[in-house]
């Protein structure tokens, strides 16, 4: 049996909750007396051999299905027809004012005639709250999943724009669709706060029947526009 | 034991025999549950069906948590360094006791006199919202099943679905008496309808979201190498949360660890079809300490210990560190499926409440966490559904051997005597002859559609068991006859 892992503090003095720092981490030390003392973390071996990607076919067509699977709403639209596209999606959900982050390309609600609501100086809650809706565009979409990837970045919003207002129309590009979440995860910039949307907000608290939106936005739109 | 470290499991609950055999003549919880793990179940199995690879992401998953586990000290200190340099304060506690005190500090440096909680294991573990309470400060569960189950005074019955024990009529009830007095009332006029109770939930805690100015959160994983934490949720109150107010608290049970960013490609796999039985749940949120204009710009993470290291110092039982908390466990599980998570008196209920429960504890510290190794057929269950591997049978046999090694000595407990009962009667082709022929008597004379007991010293062993419905010839009866023709 090997000893136990060295027990002196490799903390930096002077950090919060120090104490109780170092009693958890010599509590640690001492209980893991097995593990040798020359042992890195990368010596425990972790088979990496699952696959990067289940999807299969066209991810594009894969990501509509599953999308849709989450009872969210798609429109696929080409380039040109995009801003028509939109202006009738939010139209049809009765929107007159609409929360735009910064960023946001202008082009897209080029046919839009309600109201925008800009996000610059920020937006209170109650603001928020009030509006009919929220439009941004996506890092990312996952085709396996039915998944879009917010990371706050222009056009997006922080991460209040897409939770408050009641309606969230989100704009992704065909070429954003990542096949599975492996290939996505491996391309989100980590110290961004990113959220993963998978349909509008649900709850199957109650008896296990799904009642969709409960807190975040009750209706979710997809305009996927293609190339 | 100190009263902050009973929490873990709920003060003065009683043994799970006891409570199991309650909770068994509950008609209205046993359907409820039957329905529940059974939908669950069906579901998770066709999520799982569909990843072809199923068994190497599982094998993944527990070879990253085995490395976690072996390192512990150091993914902790790097976790720290990351989250310091992304702008957000780390704090260590010890014991339940310690991690209360300082979620109280800061709310109260706060001049907060309410906050917003996600539903979070860790924070149910120290009882913060008691100690909250206490401190005059008013801490709302924003999770739908969890704030039917605070309003009701009630406890939680499942890891993902704490109100399964309740249904929709009786969910109408506690809304229209509770919710006036807390906030904004239920309407007069409300259904039994789950969208109608949805709405009355919405309507009821977004007056609270949009006026909070502390939220407290518990966290799925957090990366060492980033620093990034992640909760992962269906509702959106997780989002509400994370994002509106101006502080965030999370409490984390330092086994949350993950070596890297990298490695949620193998649990944002893992986590979703074994707990809701979905490709990905709807919301799964992502930060890294504070983000100038976007979301709380003050960012707190509280590294949880109570007990933890105790468990990581039994090697046999140091796996239990590696749950995800899916529950995918407990609607596999025959026990907790007629039992419901109630009977186990902890936070932690099924299959894994009974492994971490007594280990978080300490074995022979409390007769109530003591009985939850027993509080199982073995049946392996648990063990194919669990997404990282625990081999939570096994654990089982190793922590009923410590449970009675800490016992020798003292009174036998119900259980070694009962083993031994029913020892002494499968031993014996005799006794097992005569226990039979005695039991299915018994079945039919007391009329009950099924033997549940068996006679003599076996009795304790059925205390809490179902025998078969017996025949009404032995099988020895059988075979002597057949044997002869
Ligand atoms: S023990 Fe395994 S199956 Fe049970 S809740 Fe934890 S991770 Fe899920």
């Amino acid at each position: 049996m090997s000893e136990a892992k060295p027990a002196e503090p490799v903390r930096e003095e002077g950090l919060y909750g120090e104490p109780s720092a170092n009693r958890i981490l010599a509590r640690i030390r001492s209980a893991l007396r097995d593990v040798p003392n020359d042992e890195r973390p990368e010596d425990v071996e972790v088979t990496r051999d699952y696959v990067d990607s289940h999807a299969v076919g066209d991810i594009v067509d894969l990501f509509v299905e599953r999308v849709e699977d989450y009872r969210a709403t798609v429109v696929r639209v080409g380039e040109q027809d995009a801003p028509a596209e939109i202006a009738r999606v939010l139209a049809g959900h009765g929107v007159a004012n609409l929360v735009v982050p910064p960023g946001f390309p202008d082009a897209l609600l080029a046919r839009y005639e309600g109201s925008r609501l800009s996000d610059d100086p920020p937006l209170t809650p109650a603001e928020l709250d009030a509006s009919d809706g929220v439009i941004t565009l996506a890092a990312q979409g996952i085709a396996l999943t039915g998944t879009i990837v917010l990371d706050a970045d222009a056009g997006q919003g922080r991460r209040a724009l897409s939770l408050v207002p009641d309606l969230h129309v989100c704009v992704v590009r065909s070429s954003q669709v990542a096949a599975d979440v492996p290939v996505a995860v491996r391309a989100l910039v980590p110290g961004r706060p990113t959220t993963f949307i998978s349909g509008p907000s649900a709850t199957s608290d109650i008896e296990l029947d799904r009642v969709e939106g409960v807190h975040g936005p009750r209706t979710l739109v997809v305009v996927l526009i293609s190339g | 034991m100190s009263r902050d470290e009973v929490n873990v499991v709920w003060l003065g609950s009683p043994t799970f025999p006891k409570a199991a055999h309650d909770a068994l003549q509950d008609d209205q919880l046993r359907r409820n549950l039957k329905h529940a793990t059974t939908t669950i179940r069906d579901k998770r199995l066709r999520a799982v069906a569909e990843l072809d690879d199923w068994e190497t992401l599982r094998l993944a998953g527990s070879q990253i948590k085995d490395r976690v586990m072996r390192h512990l000290d150091t993914y902790l200190l790097q976790l720290e360094a990351s989250v310091t340099a992304a702008g957000g304060v780390v704090h260590w506690a010890e014991d339940a006791r310690e991690a209360k005190q300082i979620v109280s500090d800061l709310v109260r440096a706060m001049g907060a006199t309410e906050v917003v909680k996600i539903k979070s294991m860790a924070t149910q573990e120290i009882g913060l919202n008691e100690e909250l309470d206490d401190d005059g400060i008013e801490a709302t569960e924003t999770d739908l099943a969890e704030l039917i189950v605070q309003l009701n005074h009630d406890r939680p019955s499942h890891i993902l679905v704490p109100a399964i024990h309740r249904n929709r009529s009786e969910i109408r009830d506690i809304f229209r008496r509770e919710m006036g007095k807390h906030g904004v009332p239920a309407p007069d006029d409300l259904t039994d309808e789950p969208r109608a109770l949805a709405e009355a939930a919405r309507v009821h805690l977004r007056e609270k979201f949009l006026r909070a100015k502390v939220a407290i959160s518990g966290a799925n994983f957090a990366c060492a190498d980033t620093g990034t934490v992640g909760v992962v949720e269906s509702e959106g109150n997780g989002r509400m949360c994370l994002t509106l107010p101006e502080t965030l608290i999370t409490v984390m049970g330092i086994e949350k660890v993950l070596p890297s960013f990298s490695d949620l490609e193998v649990f944002l796999q893992l986590l979703p079809r074994s707990s809701t039985a979905e490709r990905m749940n709807p919301y799964t949120s992502l930060w890294t300490g504070v983000t100038p204009g976007d979301g709380p710009q003050e960012f707190h993470l509280i590294l949880l210990d109570n007990g933890r290291t105790k468990t990581l110092a039994d090697t046999a039982g140091r796996s239990a560190l590696h749950c995800i908390r899916c529950s995918a466990c407990l609607n596999v599980c025959p026990v907790y499926e007629r039992t419901g998570g109630r009977s186990y008196g902890s936070v932690y209920p099924g299959p894994i409440g009974a492994v971490l429960t007594p280990q978080l504890v300490g074995i022979g510290t409390s007769d109530h966490a003591d009985s939850l190794p027993f509080a199982s057929t073995l049946c392996g269950a648990c063990y194919d559904a669990c997404p990282v591997r625990i081999d939570i049978p096994e654990m089982l046999v190793h922590l009923r051997a410590k449970v009675v090694d800490a016992h020798r000595g003292g009174l036998p407990k119900p259980e070694a005597l009962a083993m031994k009962g029913a020892r002494m009667v499968f031993g014996s082709p005799r006794r097992l002859a005569w226990a039979e022929r005695l039991g299915a008597i018994g079945g039919r004379v007391a009329g009950i559609g099924g033997g549940r007991w068996l006679p003599g010293p076996a009795k304790k062993w059925t205390g809490a068991r179902d025998v078969p419905v017996p025949a009404r010839e032995s099988f020895r009866a059988w075979w002597r006859k057949a044997g002869r023709r």
